[in-house]
């Protein structure tokens, strides 16, 4: 339980450097590091404690409780390659708008009035 | 029936586009062109076979059983929102043929609209909760560089706003998917929902209903989430404005809402009190912010708040008419709502200015655009017999119907201020004295003729309030909506959902894996 509530902890505090920090790269950083909480939420609903890898052989029955589950583990894959994306096409965003306004601070880039 | 290629033809189109498009530009539009085509023909086909089909079409990928697959169900619901991307992305793609030469990097362009496009069709067709995260981040992540295409200093700053936001609330979404995931060890939307009914809705679902509000809400811009749009929006390219405006707030938004709270939680009854609320807001909010406006896409941005809280308005009062309305309102929205946009495109095409204290008098010039605009503001601000106006009545009838007459009342007040903020474009932007603004070009073939079709279909569309014709088009639908355990049923009674997995779950033993697949 302990382990959930730390991943909800760390959820926070990437929400907190998303819409607290003034930059725009720790802002991508904070979002980073919600996306990691997430998988890590992922990860820790698929574990069970000593149970084995899901990787199954010819001749060898393994009984389904006793493998981890798999199907989070591709989810979080999935969605590592979906961050990365997003991390990639911010940070581009990000130094087109350095280009543009001359600082990453927030507070400074405001033409819209919105 | 192959449902894949909804998601299939754009996706490689979208491939094609990126690797031919550099050397030869006039190829990728005729590729964009072929396959919004060829979606548009393939929606209405899907449409029409889905009676015989008893409503419900799946499609398995891999080969294996659900729910152990991401299966693609097509609906009618499905079916209906399919119809609706492919009729915008048909006449904005064929309106951008000519619009874009404004810009470099065309076969960018249409490779990112095609990216789009496939990840609205994915988020309407899947039946899998993890696969509509996917399929919406693939639109979102193509929705963002879009709205940054001009790279303007503005264009960047609304697309950084855009893509923090949206990406806080699509990690909240996948935070709620694996909370609902770890209730009931499934991903599958059918299945999902039969498990919540056979274990009971755990309290652990609230907070699941609160991260998917926030989640969706945003994504359809409901008012205390509605901050990026009017900036988003507007700094596009027109057409783009128009399929965002259009469709992608009502797919992401509306569509997954719908789908979720009614098909899988069977609407609870605090979801549907907090998003009456949320509409509500949104319909007074976003039409008293676009009074102010100066800048005529932007206007239009606020004005989409203000139209989606309608729809939103409609499906939260549960009852079948109000449904019907949201569907109706929906549908009109996305036809007049894409014809405003494109006509402000079509201004700012032959003027080079968005702001409307500079216009004045264009109706002598730009016949065209001026009377198409003409028909807009007349369907959105429910002028009978143009479309906006029965959707509008119905929803608010259903308001009165459902015992909220209040609702009603602030709905009918905000369509005349509605009238009111539309009459204020036309009287500086097309009529009375010009201003500064000067015409710097004409208005091209396609661009016309996408406002002409869609000016059309405004008052065309109406006919589908005649009730023979409503009765085998919309209502279906609308039961699609309301009828939750016939979803379920079908799906999980389906050749191709695994038996013995649910008989499993029952008896709750773990049977030993015996290593075959099928």
């Amino acid at each position: 339980m302990i382990l959930y509530l730390m991943s909800f902890f760390l959820f926070m505090v990437g929400l907190y450097g998303a819409i607290i920090k003034r930059d725009l790269i720790k802002i991508i950083l904070g979002l980073g590091i919600m996306g990691y909480s997430v998988n890590l939420f992922l990860i820790l609903v698929a574990y069970r404690t000593n149970a084995l890898a899901p990787i199954l052989k010819k001749g060898v029955e393994i009984s389904a409780s006793s493998m981890v589950d798999p199907l989070p583990q591709a989810l979080v894959l999935t969605s590592i390659v979906i961050e990365l994306g997003i991390t990639a096409l911010m940070a581009a965003l990000a130094i087109r708008i350095y280009e543009k306004y001359d600082t990453l601070d927030i507070t400074k880039i405001r033409r819209l009035k919105g | 029936m192959i449902i894949s290629q909804f998601v299939f033809v754009p996706l490689s189109a979208a491939f094609l586009i990126a690797i031919i498009g550099r050397k030869k530009e006039n190829i990728a539009s005729t590729i964009a062109m072929i396959a919004t085509a060829w979606l548009f023909a393939a929606s209405i086909i899907a449409f029409l076979k889905l009676p015989a089909a008893d409503g419900l079409i799946i499609r398995n990928t891999s080969g294996w059983n659900a729910p152990f697959t991401i299966s693609l169900v097509l609906d009618n619901l499905s079916s209906f929102m399919l119809i609706v991307i492919s009729l915008i992305s048909l006449t904005s793609a064929f309106y951008a043929l000519q619009y874009i030469n404004h810009f470099t990097g065309k076969w960018n362009f249409f490779a990112l609209f095609m990216l789009m496009v496939a990840g609205m069709n994915g988020v309407v067709l899947t039946g899998d909760f993890f696969n509509l995260y996917v399929f919406m981040e693939i639109s979102l992540i193509s929705a963002y560089s879009l709205v940054a295409f001009g790279t303007e200093a503005e264009e960047l700053e609304a697309a950084f706003k855009y893509a923090t936001m949206g990406t806080i609330t699509s990690t909240m979404i996948l935070f709620g998917i694996g909370i609902l995931y770890s209730y009931t060890s499934t991903l599958n939307m059918a299945d999902v929902g039969l498990q919540l009914q056979r274990g009971g809705f755990p309290k652990l679902v609230f907070l699941v209903y609160g991260l998917f509000i926030a989640g969706f809400g945003l994504k359809t811009a409901l008012v205390p989430f509605h901050a990026w749009l009017p900036d988003a929006h507007p700094s596009a390219p027109a057409p783009i404005s128009a399929m965002l405006s259009g469709v992608l707030i009502k797919t992401l938004g509306v569509y997954a809402i719908v789908r979720i709270f009614f098909n899988v939680f069977n609407a609870p009854q605090v979801v549907l009190t907090i998003f009456l609320l949320l509409g509500t807001l949104s319909i007074v909010i976003g039409g008293l912010l676009s009074v102010v406006q100066w800048d005529f896409k932007r206007l239009l941005g606020f004005s989409s708040i203000s139209q989606i809280g309608y729809v939103i308005l409609g499906f939260a009062l549960g009852t079948p008419l109000g449904i019907l309305g949201g569907l109706l309102h929906l549908f009109y929205h996305a036809i007049f709502k894409s014809l405003l946009f494109l006509d402000s495109g079509a201004v700012e095409y032959a003027t080079g200015t968005r702001d409307l204290r500079k216009m004045g008098g264009l109706s002598k010039e730009l016949k065209v655009t001026s009377s198409t605009s003409m028909i807009g503001t007349l369907a959105i601000s429910g002028i009978p017999p143009f479309n906006g106006f029965f959707s509008k009545l119905i929803i608010i009838i259903a308001c009165v119907q459902a015992g909220h007459i209040g609702l009603g009342i602030i709905a009918a007040l905000v369509s005349i201020v509605t009238l009111a903020y539309f009459l204020k474009v036309q009287k500086h932007a097309f009529y009375g004295v010009r201003k500064s603004a000067k015409i710097q070009e004409k208005v091209p073939f396609t661009l016309k003729t996408a406002m002409i079709v869609l000016a059309v279909l405004c008052l065309v569309t109406s006919i589908f309030l005649i009730p023979s014709i409503k009765a085998v088009t919309f209502e279906p639908i609308e039961k699609c909506v309301t009828d939750r355990t016939k979803y379920i049923d079908k799906i999980t009674e389906d050749k191709g959902f695994d038996k013995n997995y649910l008989d499993n779950e029952l008896s709750n033993n773990t049977k030993e894996y015996s290593g075959s697949q099928k």
